[in-house]
């Protein structure tokens, strides 16, 4: 498990890390994640180079190809402002998988100092920043999917905490909260009845419980959910929460709209 | 690049099988959980002291080895080195020969699994007899165990009643109460004919060569009652330096295996009988198995050997939920088999490299793990070791290329402008490949690059650095 420890370094001058996944698919919870931290007083420094944090290849066994991104990666977030990323499970890899595919490495150390310099985006905004409710108003009964990648890291209490502090939202829980939604990243290839079945349960408990979408910190999650009730015929809504917090700041009057 | 066996068998389950074992895995688990933290409110940290003795334990065997077996030889027990499954089941029908015995019952072992020991004793003669209910079944079945606690979960009522009527133990009655009823009446005979009872051993403790033995259906004592042998067959690693430690390891034990705060039986036993004993065997031996451990205490996934096989991480993961044990093909299922058993399969490990990858890394199996180990971190080091080793596997899409293109700049920015309209590009850029992803799913619209031209082109503080 990811638990990030307690001396990683804050302050509202900034790097982002905007993931493959957003920068391929989901540019909107990207384009919400500065405008969320920029409401909040961050400068945010963006490095153009960046590409992708390496967890495909170090969780398909090619530890050897994951460190040629990761290194790549430590060279472009050079300094020690803290990196931000809307997602647990790039967070994760910065902070956990890295530094263990580097055990054995000469440069492992840089690689630790790298991890210890990610924060998930929630968990940076309330433990980083202090800032504990979100002000503005977002009407939506909102079922929110915590994802494995948070885990032993307080980035699903964070976004909990501030969601439910945004006047309007309504948070519904449902059945087998804790469970994967069974994306895995290549797993969801190499195991697709196994992953659909994960999801499709999933599924079922989200819709038992009829919100108006579903919520997540993780893209990847909701891609892969969304995309199998889409294929089911029976679409469901998906937002990143940097969507909701921004959101919530334009109805309110807060961010310009 | 293809589809894992597992993943083929779970598809190909039943939906009474599968129903089975997700009821039967889900509410264990949920009851574990509740019982654990009712009760214990910082379980985390029991769970983490519980980790490092073990741990303690394993990286410090060349001590503790010597150290239980002066203590158990002085408590008047015979102790057996056994390198080998082959040895192990030798050791025993050794054993059995010196005291011209030709019929021994079994408590429940997930050692002698691994050793195949009940195939090896009947193909030597022997009659040898499982007494643990799954197992019993299990046996009469000529079927595995698809769990490490519970054998049998992946059978019915329905199944388990059919098959006693097939081996004559009466006519088709599902009540389980009938069940039970019937097969006790049966054992109880057996277990008054056998010389020899053979054991397991959940813990040995090395400050006073205690054995520790946790049951249910209290056969074990049965198997030791009437009795004059008992031979326990132990693996290396089950051993815990000190009796209080036991408080703890039996404590997190029942509620992590079976949700109960203790098991009905807790046996621990120090030698044979003593002469101002009234009863139980008069000879008592303990093998201790190797069968691999030691390679895997030199590999970088000797936390594995921690494990007090309590079956919780098999009750979380949602892999095994879905698959079922035999989907692992092997005598240790889910996330711990994962681990486990290609590395137990040694030069096999080839044909048991489709097992770590069996995995979402959704950590759940770690979080309840009561001795903390770090499952999803082992299973990567399998993958990455496979990989290296035996080079690229069916299954695993190939990251060459994408770590290519993500390490350089330049090639990845042009890859995101040309993803919408170039389909290749996507593909080398994306982790998985896209069409089988598209069999069951459909994709959001690609928008590359779509996030750095706002970014560029708004008039605000945020730098771009290039």
């Amino acid at each position: 498990m990811s638990t990030p420890s307690s001396n990683r370094p804050t302050g509202k001058r900034v790097q982002l890390m905007s993931t493959c996944l957003c920068d391929a698919y989901f540019d909107d919870a990207a384009k919400a994640t500065v405008e969320v931290l920029e409401y909040l007083g961050c400068t945010i420094d963006y490095p153009e180079a960046q590409t992708c944090c390496g967890q495909p290849a170090f969780n398909s066994g090619d530890w050897p190809a994951s460190r040629r991104v990761v290194r790549h990666t430590a060279k472009v977030f050079t300094g020690s402002a803290p990196i931000i990323v809307p997602s647990a499970s790039c967070a994760a890899m910065l902070v956990h998988g890295a530094p263990l595919e580097f055990e054995k490495e000469a440069d492992h150390a840089e690689i630790e100092k790298l991890g210890n310099r990610a924060w998930e985006l929630a968990d940076f905004i309330v433990n980083g920043l202090g800032v504990k409710t979100w002000p503005g108003k977002f009407s939506a009964k909102i079922a929110f999917h915590t994802s494995c990648h948070s885990r032993g890291t307080k980035s699903g209490e964070s976004t909990l905490a501030l969601l439910r502090s945004i006047a309007g939202v309504d948070l519904v829980t449902f059945g087998e909260g804790e469970q994967c939604c069974g994306f895995g990243g290549t797993f969801s290839v190499t195991f697709p009845n196994i992953s659909k079945g994960m999801g499709d349960l999933k599924l079922e408990h989200i819709r038992a419980v009829k919100p108006d979408m579903l919520v997540s910190g993780d893209s990847s999650c909701m891609m892969h959910l969304a995309g199998l009730a889409e294929k089911e015929g029976q679409p469901i809504k998906t937002l990143h929460f940097a969507q909701i917090l921004r959101d919530a700041l334009k109805n309110g009057g807060l961010l310009p709209s | 690049m293809s589809v894992s066996p597992i993943d083929g068998f779970a598809a190909g389950l039943t939906t009474e099988t599968r129903d089975a074992v997700y009821k039967s895995t889900k509410t264990t688990h949920e009851k574990r959980t509740k019982l654990l933290f009712d009760h214990f409110p910082d379980a985390n940290r029991l769970r983490e002291i519980a980790g490092e003795i073990k741990q303690h334990v394993i990286e410090n065997l060349d001590t503790y080895l010597p150290e239980v077996e002066k203590k158990l030889r002085a408590n008047g027990v015979q102790v057996h080195w056994a390198p080998t499954a082959e040895a192990a089941n030798q050791a025993v029908l050794d054993i059995m020969r010196k005291r011209n015995a030709t019929k021994i019952v079994k408590a429940k072992t997930m050692v002698s699994e691994e050793t195949e020991l009940t195939h090896f004793l009947e193909k030597n003669g022997v009659e040898c007899l499982e007494t643990d209910l799954g197992e019993f079944i299990v046996q009469i079945d000529h079927d595995h165990p698809s769990h490490i606690v519970r054998p049998i979960i992946h059978k019915s009522r329905r199944q388990v009643a059919e098959s006693f009527e097939k081996n004559g133990l009466g006519k088709y009655n599902d009540d389980p109460n009938v069940i039970t009823q019937r097969a006790r009446v049966f054992l109880r005979q057996k277990y008054l004919e056998a010389d020899v009872g053979l054991t397991g051993a959940n813990f040995v403790v090395a400050e006073s060569g205690r054995l520790v033995l946790v049951t249910n259906e209290g056969n074990s004592r049965f198997c030791l009652a009437a009795t004059r042998c008992h031979i326990a067959m132990v693996g290396i690693e089950k051993i815990l330096p000190r009796d209080r430690d036991l408080a703890l390891l039996l404590n997190l034990l029942a509620r992590s295996a079976t949700a109960q705060q203790l098991t009905v039986y807790t046996e621990f036993i120090k030698g044979p009988r003593k002469p101002t004993q009234p009863d139980g065997p008069d000879e008592m031996h303990v093998i201790f198995v190797d069968n691999g451990r030691i390679d895997v205490l030199a590999s970088d996934c000797r936390d594995i050997l921690r494990c007090i096989r309590c079956g919780a991480c098999l009750n979380v993961c949602p892999v095994y939920r879905q698959a079922s044990g035999h989907a692992y093909r092997s005598v240790y299922p889910g996330p711990v088999g994962a681990v486990l058993s290609p590395l137990l399969a040694k030069e096999k490990f080839p044909e048991l490299a489709d097992l770590p990858k069996a995995s979402s890394l959704c950590g759940a199996c770690q979080e309840v793990c009561p001795v903390n180990i770090p499952i999803p971190d082992l299973l990567l080091r399998l993958r990455n070791k496979n990989k290296q080793e035996h080079g690229p596997s069916s299954g695993t899409p190939p990251m060459g290329a994408w770590s290519i293109l993500a390490s350089q700049p330049f090639a990845w920015k042009n890859a995101l402008a040309l993803g919408g309209t170039v389909n290749y590009v996507p593909r080398a850029l994306m982790p998985a490949p896209l069409r089988k992803w598209q069999d069951v799913r459909t994709l959001p619209p690609w928008r590359g690059g779509e996030f750095r031209k706002w970014l560029k082109n708004r008039p605000t503080s945020t730098k771009a650095q290039s």
